[in-house]
């Protein structure tokens, strides 16, 4: 069993690689890749039953990371996992490198859906799992879904059907950064009540804070064993998280740092120069 | 008499006939009464899978089915699978899934719903996306053959079908005759060559009667397959006849005419009329009263093959 401290080691590493990437590219999404980056660690260290060794292991687990621009975070997690090499990570936004700018599963090992367009990775994830129940296996499918992103009405399309077919196996994951591209959310979009609105449209609800350790592995454990229906994590994070300029500032959605800013990120992330 | 059935009850015939692979799944989006899956949903309704009237989620559905070594056929009509374009682009031909998407009721010959409901541009929008094989075909024998091939495809297809009657062509043909990517030759004449699809393949047939009582010989090519074109067909009659015309219930943008256009353009300057919806909406009106209207029906195919003819 990893330990929580061991966890956020292993997230820790992961947010120097995500910093690395985005300011070796001088492009890319860090604010919602620092935001997610927690979850994802636990989630794959504590839950996920995959093989990184047999990356296409048919009865694996499936993680969907529908936010799709938010790759730095999951090539990070892929890296420490081992489905990747972290030479690999030099790759990201590279011509013919296997890190895609957004996730995609013809180009990485370990990626299970082409992302990138917003509002598709729920619908995805709910015909994974239909296919698990049609196979009769217990396997269960991870959909990460971005806040912003649950504007996009094809997300409740798929939150409505999921419910209605009753898909135990099917786990959301939401990041609460409360950022979007342009702004914060509530001048963009204002979303009022998202845990009464999930639980309206018939799924089991829990919320955490996304950067506490504890709470995430409570909070997976509460996505394993509600089998009854569909249910959703919702995670209420910062963005940026861990660099303190990013943090909370929407100009960091999409935006690299500069040679000074790294330099104090990487002395923020315990790296010595 | 010429036996009549709608290409939807061949689509219908063959998805039961599929049933026997259990990796075959059904997907719905509240109108499998209308695109015939309804008969795999009453005999396998546990691989069947009711999407609500939601389009876009159907598509992607399928698509995580088809990532888990499912092979879906998801339906809607024609028209409505145009609002999950982006869901086809992105996370079905992109990724190279095989899902294979049937719009029923497409073309101006699904009549007097009206404008709203008839899809002039399904088969331009899907051509143009990598990996997506496009299929319109003429009748329901065709259909019922071609949708049973798609079931061995590893890539992604659009297939149009269409809601009203319209002669069984192929009453005796089998695989050897019908396969996807392959136009079939009905007439073979040397004056001109119609190139038609789907409900306008009869059209054509007839066409050609008229033009045989003017002394005209007109080739007549079922051209089923639209994505990939069967290009060396296309040259073999061009060749042959020196004046082409294409016919569909389509735009004359990019659709069968677009696809035979493009080929041409890159071969030889073989004389091409296009008979084709010309860049407007339809109506309500019957299914014949449609095709009067749009410049769709045998005797538009008439007047098009003698101006194709006098620009050799």
């Amino acid at each position: 069993m990893t330990t929580a401290d061991e966890l956020r080691e292993v997230a820790r590493k992961c947010r120097v690689h995500i910093v690395d990437m985005v300011y070796r590219a001088q492009a890319g999404h860090p604010g919602g890749s620092l935001s997610e980056i927690d979850l994802m660690t636990a989630l794959y260290k504590t839950q996920l039953n995959v093989r990184p060794s047999e990356p296409k292991w048919e009865d694996r687990d499936r993680f969907i990371l529908s936010k799709g621009h938010a790759s730095p975070g999951m090539y990070a997690i892929l890296a420490e996992m081992g489905f990747i090499t972290v030479k690999d990570l030099e790759s990201y936004r590279v011509l013919g490198g296997i890190c895609q700018g957004h996730v995609d599963m013809k180009w990485c090992p370990g990626v299970d859906f082409s992302a990138g367009s917003l509002g598709m990775g729920l619908s995805f994830g709910m015909g994974t799992a239909l296919a698990a129940r049609l196979d009769g296996s217990n396997r269960q499918t991870y959909v990460m879904l971005g806040d912003g992103e649950i504007q996009e009405g094809s997300v409740w399309e798929a939150a409505m059907a999921s419910a209605h077919h009753e898909l135990g196996n099917l786990n959301v994951i939401l990041d609460r950064n409360r950022i979007q591209n342009d702004d914060f959310c509530e001048t963009q979009m204002r979303m009022f009540d998202i845990p009464a609105k999930w639980r309206a449209f018939g799924w089991n609800v829990m919320e955490i804070d996304g950067h506490d350790m504890e709470e995430i592995v409570e909070g997976l454990e509460f996505l394993a064993q509600s089998n009854d229906g569909p249910s959703i994590l919702i995670a209420q994070t910062v963005k940026g998280k861990g660099i303190s300029y990013m943090e909370d500032n929407p100009s960091f959605h999409g935006a690299a740092p500069n040679e000074e800013q790294y330099a104090l990120a990487m002395k923020e992330l315990g790296v010595s120069a | 008499m010429t036996k009549m059935e709608a290409t939807r009850d061949g689509y219908g015939q063959a998805l039961l006939e599929l049933a026997e692979n259990d990796k075959i799944v059904v997907l719905e989006a509240d109108l499998g009464k209308s695109t015939k899956s309804l008969h795999f949903r009453k005999a396998h309704p546990e691989r069947t899978v009711s999407c609500g009237i939601g389009e876009q989620n159907m598509l992607l559905v399928a698509a995580g089915m088809a990532a888990s070594g499912y092979i879906p056929f998801a339906s809607t009509f024609a028209i409505f699978t145009e609002r999950a374009f982006e869901q086809m682009r992105n996370g079905v031909a992109r990724p190279n899934l095989p899902v294979h998407l049937c719009g029923s009721h497409g073309g101006t010959h699904t009549g007097t719903d009206g404008s709203s409901a008839q899809s002039i541009e399904d088969l331009a929008i899907y051509r143009t996306l990598p990996n997506v094989t496009v299929i319109h075909p003429s009748d329901s024998v065709s259909t019922r053959i071609l949708t049973k091939q798609l079931a061995d495809s590893t890539s992604p297809s659009y297939m149009r079908t269409a809601r009203n009657k319209t002669p069984v062509l192929y009453a005796d043909a089998g695989d050897d005759v019908i396969q996807i990517g392959k136009g079939i030759e009905l007439k073979d004449g040397k004056d001109v060559a119609i190139i038609a699809c789907g409900v306008l393949v009869a059209e054509a047939l007839k066409a050609a009667d008229v033009l045989a009582e003017k002394g005209i010989s007109a080739t007549v090519v079922d051209m089923h397959t639209i994505k990939p074109i069967d290009s060396a067909l296309i040259d073999v009659v061009a060749e042959r006849c020196g004046a082409l015309v294409t016919a569909e219930d389509h735009s004359i943008i990019g659709g069968l005419g677009g696809a035979v256009a493009e080929h041409l353009s890159t071969t030889n300057g073989t004389p091409l009329e296009r008979v084709g919806v010309k860049d407007r909406f339809g109506e309500s009106g019957q299914a014949d009263e449609m095709l009067e209207l749009m410049g769709l029906n045998a005797a538009h195919i008439v007047q098009a093959a003698e101006k194709s003819i006098s620009r050799k």
